[in-house]
């Protein structure tokens, strides 16, 4: 509930503060200039770190919620533990996901001169700007993906404990889940693909 | 949900697991078959109790079988409550005031017919023990009982609002544990609701059964009894799916129809008391719980919540209710009437 008024409040918090900004007569050029003087080098960076951040951050929350559920449940049932290991590797593969987006993106980033006025060119900035988008689709989209297979994984634990024959049929659940990532991954690559700071124009 | 696992996870899954050690309807139909309670000790240590059962010498009594069922529980409790944090540790706290208000209840009843207090603390639910407990007996009136012992317990804030300096008699102490458990309800459902999320939906459906359920108990004990309608109205939890209508209809009834009307006029009771047949308040005991016991199994089919520690608690103490019933029909030679009074759980 919270969150959703808080989600609410972001999505009519930029729009409403622009307009608030147009009413009262304040220039929005300037605004366009701080925009124009950050250096894309700035933009790739974050985006690079989000993209790394914001998955592992997702695979440890999933690996800590699944683990401490898993830890628990073998205390009687040793037999779960090799089994659904595999709920911490789904998790663990979210964060990986992360790293090899991150090096594409890196990969990506290459040194140009800025312009005589001390800004860079159309092709950095929006080299720049597909990385940061590129890395917080992936980070965020990772995120998501690390909690759900976590909190799946948790159930798949407590559940294989009391009936083994639940084991495969949650997994499936839980194999759906860990494809969400993959989604973000994909877009991110899409993303990044014409991103060159090299690019005549 | 996200959060809930950094402290509860473990213990969640460890409670889980315990549950997966009740009994089964499988292992009741073999507990019914024993001729002997060897046979039901025997059995016995197959299960979960096998390690409290294993070094009890023979011959078995009921009251060994059902002490060492109880050890079991006890020794779960415990390794929950040293390993939970907060806020589960109070929330397990408060699973066990009940026990104390009876402990104080058993303590009192027994000096006032001049038990010896040893023989008394042998028969206290090792659940709601407390230091002091002991010193019980030295209380002549509710006053000192309050100011000698009980202003130490977690049980005090339950008895400043309902203090009186009345002298301790029959009447006045089982009023005064209805009173006590009447601020420890009304207390706990607080409580639940400061913890909110799943909990606070969970546990407020069990502990409105709970209250409903002693409010039926106090109208049906209390008809021919001196308690008037205003006393009895005060004994009721301020909360619960009776409450407030069909509460004011239970503090005026006079016979067991009238409450059987005031009752049926809530939707889910209605069901309980369709299976009761005209006239046989006998059964309503087991009608109830059941009930509890099919409200306590559903706890187990959401995660993420504390309602499942509260749920083996009472499952676990339902269990040695049937063993104790399984093992007094047999010691007692009447094995036609051992599926009368067991409640299936699993």
């Amino acid at each position: 509930m919270r969150a959703l008024v808080l989600g609410v409040a972001a999505t009519l918090g930029l729009p409403s503060l622009l307009l608030l900004l147009y009413l009262l007569n304040v220039d929005l050029q300037y605004l366009f200039f701080l925009f124009r003087n950050i250096s894309p080098y700035f933009w790739s960076a974050l985006g690079i770190s989000l993209c790394v951040g914001l998955s592992i951050v997702g695979a440890a929350w999933g690996i800590f919620i699944t683990g401490s559920s898993l830890v628990g449940a073998a205390i009687r049932e040793p037999r779960i533990t090799s089994k659904n290991l595999i709920s911490i590797i789904f998790c663990e593969a979210v964060a990986i996901y992360g790293v090899i987006v991150a090096i594409i993106l890196q990969t990506k980033v290459e040194a140009v001169k800025p312009q005589a006025d001390g800004t860079y060119g159309l092709a950095a900035a929006n080299a720049g700007y597909a990385i940061l988008g590129a890395g917080s689709v992936t980070g965020w989209a990772n995120l998501a993906c690390g909690l759900s297979v976590g909190i799946v994984g948790s159930s798949a634990a407590l559940s294989d404990a009391a009936n083994s024959t639940l084991f495969v049929k949650i997994l499936v659940v839980e194999i759906f889940a860990s494809a969400l990532g993959l989604f973000g991954v994909i877009i991110g690559i899409i993303m990044a693909g014409n991103a060159n700071f090299m690019a005549q124009g | 949900m996200c959060l809930f696992n950094v402290k509860d996870g473990f213990l969640e899954a460890v409670v889980r697991g315990y549950k997966l050690g009740l009994l089964t309807t499988a292992d009741y139909n073999n507990l019914c078959q024993c001729e002997t309670l060897e046979d039901i000790k025997l059995y016995l240590t197959g299960t979960d109790y096998g390690p409290f059962l294993a070094n009890e010498p023979s011959p078995m009594h009921t009251t060994t079988l059902v002490d060492c069922c109880t050890r079991k529980l006890v020794a779960d409790w415990r390794y929950l409550r040293e390993n939970a944090g907060e806020p589960l540790g109070r929330f397990l706290d408060y699973c066990t005031y009940g026990h104390m208000i009876d402990n104080v209840v058993l303590i009192v009843t027994g000096t006032l017919h001049e038990r010896d207090v040893q023989e008394l603390l042998e028969k206290c639910n090792p659940l709601g023990m407390f230091d002091a407990i002991a010193s019980l007996a030295v209380a002549q009136n509710m006053r000192d009982l309050y100011r000698l012992v009980l202003v130490d317990t977690p049980l005090a804030p339950y008895f400043s609002d309902n203090l009186t300096s009345e002298d301790l008699d029959e009447m006045n102490i089982e009023v005064m544990r209805n009173t006590l458990y009447k601020a420890y309800l009304d207390d706990f459902a607080a409580f639940v609701h400061r913890v909110g999320g799943t909990t606070a939906g969970v546990m407020s459906e069990l502990l409105s059964f709970e209250a409903d359920r002693r409010a039926l108990n106090i109208t049906l004990n209390s008809i021919g009894t001196e308690l008037t309608r205003d006393d009895r109205r005060k004994l009721y939890a301020n909360f619960g799916l009776l409450y407030p209508h069909g509460q004011a209809e239970l503090a005026v009834a006079e016979d067991f129809d009238q409450i059987r009307t005031a009752m049926e006029k809530c939707q889910p009771y209605q069901s309980i008391f369709s299976r009761l047949g005209l006239g046989e308040t006998q059964m309503l005991d087991k009608i109830l719980y059941e009930e509890e016991v099919r409200q306590l199994i559903n706890t187990y089919e959401q995660q993420f919540h504390y309602g499942v520690f509260y749920a083996y608690m009472r499952l676990r103490e339902q269990e040695i209710r049937n063993i104790m019933w399984i093992a007094e029909c047999v010691a007692q030679d009447q094995k036609n009437r051992v599926q009368d009074g067991i409640v299936f759980t699993f």
